[in-house]
């Protein structure tokens, strides 16, 4: 868990551009949007072209999404739970 | 201020290749937005309006090779051909000016397969233009106006502009914009297109289909050569930003609704009839009822096109205006084509039937990505 | 012809160096656009991390937009809506355009990115300034194939004279590949502004254009 964590914020900083921001910065269990990072809709998407892109995760209803999407601590138990081999 | 009037115009949609062919089509209440499998420009079949592109190199070939002109190229310059045989507008004359509304030009010039059929400035929005220019003999370089979705209405605030400062006395303006692999991934990667023709301002619209398509619109200042029927004039157009987001629309509708309260404080007209954006997403059309409402304009009568044709980009603005003027000059307002019961808060009026009525104006509005809107009124002299 | 309005400052960010109403503000090696500007926003502690994601032609606009602007109070002189935004290039959106076809040419890894594609549009710059400094008024991009005086000058002026308009941040930001240039005025009427550069016209923004050449 603890290294997918960490490998996730990384990605996160590097699709998202959060340039100013390094992995220590984010706190896995707060929330991505609105509050914590802030991130908006466009981050959203990238978010999902990211799961698709490196973890082959496909998010299937914008309900699901919010809920994958909430903190990183979410997005990493989702990865773990469908893992592909 | 100085008089605009419209001198003649054309369309070019998936519903024909005039207006009134086009009309014709509407009343019929057809769609030109189709399931389209095309593995060339997305992995899935999508919805969209496209122009067949045999039609348009026959009618392009009765005229000219269409193998040496793109498909964007060969729809504008059939656009501007059908409106000049309208017009008594010397294009040659030195006070004429070309101006073309667009938003990604021969985008599809960028596939590596097509890197190597034309040369190698020809993706260049400004070529596009010039080749345009060339090709009608007009003296002036063009300008494009490249604004996202509203570059169309924005095409035509600036043309009355440049007429009303004395720069010119005649305008062409052309709106085109293709159906590439490139716009349908990206709209798809903003996982704003519907799973059906779109429904505008609908309780169950799920995003916008895509159209090409493209417009022209020719202006002038000169009353004689103003329309053969009943002349339109073109009034106030203002352009602004939300200052909020670059892809979303501001919530409270605040750049759209600055553009219309800065029409109607200049106009002093009551409102007969409003041509919405429409594209059928989620946030736009409630955007654009609150935008409506805070203007004071909850009563008028709105409608959108998109059902038609789809969303045309960069030839919207312009495909949109012609039908307006025609809705003006025909007394007639068209149907919101795919709509059935109101899906936005604000409890506007939307045109669910073609109603005959006679109309003094139009207000056109439009948005855009970049936080851009704009408004422009059209009316009898 | 009488020429009414005032440029009251200019930008220009040019290969090399950062020029600000004639005074070199920052040198630096414009070889990699990425680098260079980043450059620049460390140096004059911008501190925007929306920056980041912006595209180049973004990046260059705002830039040459916040030095421009800076110390400047505008938000404190005008309305929000009064301010119009006039930008033209050569290029478009291309440079940013040809990165996100890279992200869907290859099937095999086909990818859209959201975050490029919302780039793809060039008034998406003047989208950028107006959320940063609070500007709702006119905005318009054109595309010329050379940086076009003139036709600048005259369309802001129209749109001074129809009170459209009571300021103007207006100019040439172009950028394809490492190929890159901005040159933005700031123009007020004459009553607005204690010290211009010059009066707005077409002969002497064409020398400020020339200057570096």
């Amino acid at each position: 868990m603890e290294k997918i964590i960490l490998k996730l914020k990384e990605e996160i900083i590097e699709v998202l551009n959060l340039s100013e921001m390094k992995p220590e910065d984010i706190d896995e269990k707060a929330p991505l949007f609105v509050d914590g990072l802030g991130l908006d809709s466009i981050d959203a998407l990238e978010l999902t072209v990211l799961l698709d892109k490196k973890y082959d995760l496909k998010i299937n209803t914008v309900e699901e999404g919010k809920k994958i999407l909430y903190s990183v601590k979410s997005m990493a138990e989702f990865i773990i739970a469908n893992k592909k081999h | 201020m100085k008089d605009v009037f419209i001198s003649s115009d054309n369309i070019i949609t998936s519903l024909g290749f005039t207006t009134g062919e086009n009309a014709t089509n509407m009343f019929a209440g057809k769609t030109g937005i189709r399931l389209t499998e095309n593995e060339h420009m997305a992995p899935s079949p999508f919805y969209a309006s496209l122009v067949d592109s045999s039609l348009l190199r026959n009618k392009f070939s009765a005229f000219d090779d269409p193998d040496k002109f793109t498909h964007f190229e060969q729809m504008a310059i059939c656009s501007i051909k059908d409106a000049l045989s309208g017009s008594e507008i010397d294009f040659a004359d030195p006070g004429t000016l070309f101006i073309l509304s667009s938003t990604k030009g021969n985008i599809d010039l960028l596939e590596n397969e097509n890197k190597l059929r034309y040369g190698k400035e020809r993706i260049y929005l400004w070529n596009t233009a010039q080749l345009i220019q060339r090709y009608f003999k007009i003296r002036n370089e063009p300008v494009v106006v490249s604004n996202a979705c509203i570059s169309g209405v924005q095409a035509i605030i600036t043309g009355a502009r440049l007429i009303r400062a004395g720069l010119f006395e005649n305008i062409i303006i052309n709106g085109t914009d293709i159906i590439s692999e490139f716009v349908v991934s990206g709209f798809n990667s903003f996982q704003s297109l519907s799973t059906g023709p779109c429904r505008p301002f609908d309780k169950t619209r799920d995003g916008l289909s895509l159209g090409e398509g493209s417009g022209t619109i020719i202006l002038t200042g000169n009353h004689s050569l103003s329309s053969r029927s009943e002349q339109i004039m073109v009034g106030e157009g203002f352009s602004t930003n939300d200052a909020n987001h670059i892809s979303g629309p501001s919530r409270t509708g605040e750049g759209l609704f600055i553009a219309i309260n800065r029409l109607l404080k200049k106009m002093h007209v009551s409102i007969d009839h409003i041509s919405a954006h429409g594209t059928a997403t989620l946030y736009n059309d409630e955007m654009e009822s609150i935008a409506i409402t805070r203007a004071g304009l909850q009563s008028v009568p709105v409608n959108s096109f998109k059902g038609y044709w789809g969303h045309t980009l960069g030839a919207a603005g312009i495909i949109e205006s012609v039908m307006c003027i025609y809705s003006i000059r025909n007394s007639i307002l068209f149907n919101t084509l795919g709509y059935h019961t109101s899906g936005v808060t604000n409890p506007i009026i939307i045109v669910d039937s073609f109603i005959s009525r006679e109309i003094n104006n139009c207000l056109k509005i439009a948005s855009g990505f970049g936080g851009c809107n704009a408004a422009i009124l059209f009316h009898k002299k | 012809m009488k020429r009414s309005y005032i440029i009251s400052d200019y930008c220009s960010i040019r290969q090399n160096a950062v020029e600000v109403n004639n005074h070199i503000v920052y040198n630096g090696s414009g070889a990699d656009f990425g680098k260079f500007s980043n450059d620049i926003y460390k140096n004059f502690a911008v501190n925007y991390p929306k920056f980041h994601k912006m595209d180049n032609l973004s990046k260059l606009a705002f830039l040459s937009a916040e030095l421009l602007l800076r110390d400047k109070n505008i938000n404190q002189k005008y309305s929000g809506d009064d301010v119009g935004i006039i930008l033209m290039n050569a290029s478009s959106s291309l440079d940013t355009d040809r990165r996100y076809q890279n992200t869907i040419s290859d099937r095999a890894n086909y990818f859209p990115s959201p975050s490029v594609f919302v780039y793809t549009l060039p008034n998406v710059v003047i989208g950028e300034i107006s959320i940063k400094h609070k500007f709702y008024g006119e905005g318009n991009f054109f595309i010329t194939e050379k940086f076009n005086p003139s036709f600048l000058v005259s369309y802001v002026e129209q749109l001074f004279n129809t009170e459209t308009i009571q300021c103007c941040i207006a100019g040439w930001v172009e950028i394809d590949g490492n190929d890159f240039e901005s040159l933005v005025f700031l123009i007020e009427k004459p009553d607005k502004t204690d010290a211009g550069i010059a009066i707005f016209e077409p002969a002497t923004i064409q020398d400020l254009y020339d200057k570096k050449k």
